[in-house]
């Protein structure tokens, strides 16, 4: 998953309580099944703001796989070989499949696909900042395998075991297809920075502009982010942004050097005492710039999402017609 | 209007011969030839089926969670229902 | 190395299942093991798959649904395996180093030996269903009986393929049962989609002197064989659709010998763009 924490301001908001109408021994039922790691399967009760919140999650979820599947769509007709382009559609339609996955798991808490899908294109729903940049180069596209999957992959992992059951179950079969997403990107990105100067030069261009747009994936710093403490509660969130962007600079330097490439950040250095990396300041105006859809090609993502989805409509009705066409006929 | 879309169908795969459908998840279809066509290129695509099953997801119908006392705990004292309930010496075999 | 997300051997074994390397693998054409006329006969049947299946993958992420979106993908994966394992074949009979990636991204129209029909653009979903409607009914009557070919390699593609393109030609043509009876307006697009299709039909079943001699040398299938059974079964689907079959067009040919629509070129220059841009660079 990507991050959801998608709010147009950095704003500090209160913990929000359970709303008072609802009956407190069934609030309090609800916290201690979740709290045993229990699975909330869709009938059963919820209090409203659990069920909004993961309607509001899953849905920027799926959203994030559809828009995703442009950036990287761009480069399916132009795939440097037969092999490559195999690889790309099927993992740009897999994509496609995990935003199926998960709108059809937001659908069973009462919110339709058509209404999730409108409230994106209207500009109401939020998807993964990532996929507002455009893809240059080949390159970008071992970029965005290797890293925005890798990111995506370490957001993914802990939500198979997320208290809602259909959204965990959507997880466990979209991690299960991740697993040659990032590999596949590696790979390529293995063999541009084995390969001609050109090849090198798009290699590290592309790492730097998806270097630190992969790192505000994670969402904004802890501080900033005012519901984490409920999520985590509920298992709807496993680990903290700043946890699992610490995660992803730790596993992903040693990748990078291992095939030459520079990450490009003056302040990295490994830190003895803390294990981990300590990297530079992320430049947060631009995370919400791009939040507020001032990305650089945010303009073309959602033309090109309103498009497909209105071309497609009297394709959608025809199939409709067609089908009330033969139940007519077999009533009569 | 262009927001419409098609109605949702739940999905079910045999994964191989011998095992139940099990299910896998949903999709949205015009009609049931569409519902399994579908089905096949979303769940199917990395060997994952031999047989498929579609239902469309308005004719599932589900019990109750708030009567799931009622459901299904008559059935936690019918411990005699279990082979475990009978004490068979181990010098019988076979049983 | 670092550390990647781990595969599990099953996952693993199911990739190898699906890398068709071993499709008729005991037969692998080599330098010299194919005569030019058999090679022309791979090329056909190599580019048609290749440019319809490039065709089918510029849908991606624009489709009218998710689902349809993940067909279209389908279909077109399908035909990039087929187009990878005939083109290895004819790169491999004509030697000197080529591979099926030199030929897809080496050669200009010229050279190209797909049928018209498969290089028109997509336009709107109806023509894009008719287009592989037309040409997976054929596509389909095709490899079934290509499947019994001489040439080992050629039958062990075919008899992989008869069963994906067997998909493709159920999926198209329900599609245009429903499109053609559908709304007023996607019977309209659809009848537009036909008509635009129809004129490249003819192709399908022409036999030029190249084909002849595979076809006598039980290598190629006739196609004139099955062209009753081709117009019955597209005139059963339209019936069913409610839609007329469209009058006879003057024949439009020429791209089993290069000489193609405006179309191909420009397909080419998106396609082979990096390789040509790069010709020292591996991917
Ligand atoms: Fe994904
Ligand atoms: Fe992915
Ligand atoms: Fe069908």
């Amino acid at each position: 998953m990507y991050t959801t924490e998608l709010d147009k301001q950095p704003e500090k908001k209160n913990v929000t309580p359970i709303d008072g109408a609802e009956d407190p021994a069934l609030v309090e039922a609800f916290e201690a099944r979740v709290a045993a790691d229990e699975f909330i399967e869709p009938k059963d009760w919820m209090p409203e703001a659990y069920r909004k919140t993961l309607v509001r999650q899953i849905s920027q979820h799926a959203h994030s796989e559809i828009v995703g599947m442009l950036p990287e769509g761009n480069w399916i007709t132009r795939a440097p070989n037969l092999r490559r382009k195999a690889i790309l559609l099927a993992k740009v339609q897999d994509e496609g499949g995990h935003g199926l996955y998960l709108y059809c798991a937001a659908e069973t808490l009462g919110t339709s696909r058509e209404e999730m899908i409108e409230a994106l294109h209207s500009g109401k729903a939020k998807y993964s900042t990532i996929f507002n940049y455009p893809t240059l180069t080949w390159a970008d596209i071992a970029a965005i395998g290797w890293l925005v999957d890798g990111a995506a992959i370490m957001n993914q992992v802990p939500l198979q075991r997320t208290s809602y059951g259909p959204y965990a179950r959507a997880m466990v079969r979209v991690c299960k297809e991740e697993s040659f997403h990032q590999r596949q990107g590696y790979e390529a990105m293995m063999h541009l920075m084995a390969g001609t100067p050109e090849q090198k030069r798009m290699a590290q261009d592309a790492m730097n502009r998806w270097w630190w747009p992969s790192l505000m994936m994670f969402g904004p710093p802890d501080e900033n982010s005012p519901n984490t403490e409920r999520s985590m509660r509920w298992r709807i969130k496993r680990e903290t942004n700043d946890e699992l962007r610490q995660k992803f600079v730790d596993i992903t330097v040693p990748q990078a050097e291992y095939i030459g490439l520079t990450v490009p950040d003056d302040a990295l250095a490994w830190n003895e005492e803390k294990g981990g990396y300590d990297f530079g300041e992320i430049d947060w105006e631009e995370f919400y710039a791009v939040v507020r859809g001032e990305g650089p090609v945010a303009k073309e993502r959602m033309k090109a999402r309103r498009d497909a989805w209105d071309k497609g409509a009297w394709v959608r009705e025809a199939a409709d017609a067609h089908e009330a066409k033969k139940r007519a006929a077999a009533a009569a | 209007m262009s927001g419409h879309d098609w109605p949702l169908w739940e999905v079910f795969v045999r994964a191989k011969g011998g095992l139940s459908h099990r299910h896998v998840g949903s999709v949205h279809a015009p009609d049931k030839e569409m519902a399994l066509h579908h089905a096949r290129d979303t769940y199917t695509r990395r060997l994952e089926g031999v047989s498929l099953w579609v239902v469309k997801s308005d004719d599932i119908i589900a019990s109750d969670p708030d009567q799931a006392g009622p459901t299904f705990a008559p059935a936690e004292d019918k411990i005699y229902r279990h082979p475990t309930f009978y004490e068979i010496p181990d010098e019988v075999k076979h049983i | 190395m670092p550390s990647l997300p781990t595969i599990s051997p099953e996952e693993e074994a199911k990739a190898k299942a699906k890398d068709g390397t071993s499709v008729g693998s005991f037969d692998a054409p080599t330098a010299g093991s194919r005569d030019e006329a058999t090679i022309a006969y791979y090329l056909m049947l190599g580019d048609d798959a290749l440019i319809l299946g490039q065709r089918l993958s510029e849908w991606c992420g624009h489709a009218p649904t998710i689902e349809v979106d993940l067909s279209l993908a389908n279909m077109g994966l399908d035909l990039i395996g087929q187009a990878t394992h005939l083109l290895g074949g004819a790169a491999g009979a004509m030697g000197e180093g080529r591979d099926a990636d030199a030929l897809a991204f080496h050669r200009d129209v010229l050279d190209f030996r797909n049928c018209l029909m498969v290089e028109q653009p997509n336009d709107d979903f109806a023509r894009t269903m008719a287009r592989q409607f037309l040409y997976s009914t054929w596509h389909h009557m095709l490899l079934g009986r290509l499947a019994g070919s001489k040439d080992g390699h050629l039958a062990a593609i075919a008899a992989k393929g008869v069963k994906e393109v067997a998909y493709h030609r159920e999926l198209a043509s329900d599609w245009v049962v429903r499109l053609g009876d559908g709304t007023e307006e996607s019977a309209r697009r659809m009848a537009e989609g036909l008509d635009w299709m129809w004129r490249f039909v003819p192709e399908l079943f022409h036999v030029d002197e190249d084909l002849q001699k595979v076809i006598d040398a039980g290598i190629a299938v006739d196609p004139r064989e099955f062209e009753a059974e081709y117009r019955e079964a597209i005139a059963a689907v339209l019936a069913e659709a409610k839609l007329t079959v469209p009058d006879d067009q003057r024949p439009i040919l020429g791209g089993r010998h290069g000489h193609h629509s405006e179309h191909l070129g420009h397909l080419l220059a998106v396609m082979q763009f990096l390789p040509r841009a790069y010709p020292d660079a591996k991917w």
